[in-house]
């Protein structure tokens, strides 16, 4: 029972944070800032998901398995991140920088 | 030894994905147990690369650390997200030192910058990263160097 309930907490808790995710891609303003909107649904929402899954399972093989799509989205999921941001700015997409930080920050003075 | 270390991990491995305990399903494991080393023996890809052991019991601590920043982070995105009027954001590009002496290590620190919600790596190169932060506040946290210290330093290959 307190089982069934926590699974359900993760599984819900996972699904609206998707769904902030998705409104976070809608507000912010360009291709960066949106990838790290994106960034929440790839964490804390996968990881939430798989854990209440696990719940579900309990101690057997396919919870082991679970983990291993945990693993597995850990260590491929930052290097798509990276892919993508890293193929934007080599194509030249500056990024939209905040007014007052501007000097502060270096521009990207790629062609 | 690393052969051997290899091919007990991809038995172990093979015997945790399928169950099965029967005489005849466990020598056909051991069977393709064999044929996969032999082939990346072949392919010349069992080397440090693989798995860093020696880095095992800290690698474990640091995932700990990890997580936790994972954590601090989404939260601190999520409320950027839900706040309402203009979003509270102030995105900035900042260039990190290398802090890390190692492949390995570099791209443990670099993977890990991206997966925490709100800096992104956008290039890493031999003695820079550079960086995409949401916030002034995930910028300065960066480069207070405090991941940097935490992320383990491979020793082994340094070069």
């Amino acid at each position: 029972m307190i089982l069934e309930t926590l699974s359900w907490l993760c599984l819900v808790l996972g699904g609206l944070l998707g769904v902030i995710g998705g409104i976070g891609m809608h507000r912010f303003p360009d291709f960066y800032t949106r990838l790290h909107a994106i960034g929440i649904t790839d964490t804390l929402c996968a990881a939430l998901f798989l854990i209440g899954l696990a719940f579900q399972a309990g101690l057997t093989i396919a919870s082991f398995k679970l983990f291993l799509i945990f693993a597995f989205i850990f260590f491929t999921s930052p290097t798509a991140s990276h892919l993508l941001a890293n193929a934007a700015m080599l194509g030249g997409l500056k990024p939209v920088l905040s007014d007052d930080d501007v000097a502060n920050s270096e521009q990207l003075d790629k062609p | 030894m690393r052969t051997i270390t290899a091919a007990s991990l991809i038995f172990l491995f093979w015997f945790m994905l399928s169950g099965h305990t029967g005489a005849l399903l466990i020598a056909l494991g051991v069977l393709s147990t064999l044929l996969s080393v032999y082939l990346a023996k072949r392919m010349n890809i069992i080397d440090h690369e693989g798995y860093p052991f020696d880095l095992s019991v800290r690698l474990l601590r640091y995932f700990l650390y990890l997580g936790k920043e994972i954590l601090i982070s989404n939260v601190d995105v999520i409320k950027r997200i839900l706040t309402l009027g203009p979003v509270d954001i102030s995105p900035q590009v900042i260039t990190l030192p290398a802090a890390k002496k190692t492949d390995l290590s570099q791209m443990i620190y670099a993977n890990s910058i991206t997966l925490t919600p709100g800096t992104v790596t956008l290039e890493l190169s031999n003695d820079k990263i550079i960086v995409h932060a949401l916030s002034k506040k995930g910028a300065a946290d960066l480069q207070t160097g405090e991941m940097a210290r935490a992320v383990p330093d491979n020793v082994e290959l340094s070069s």
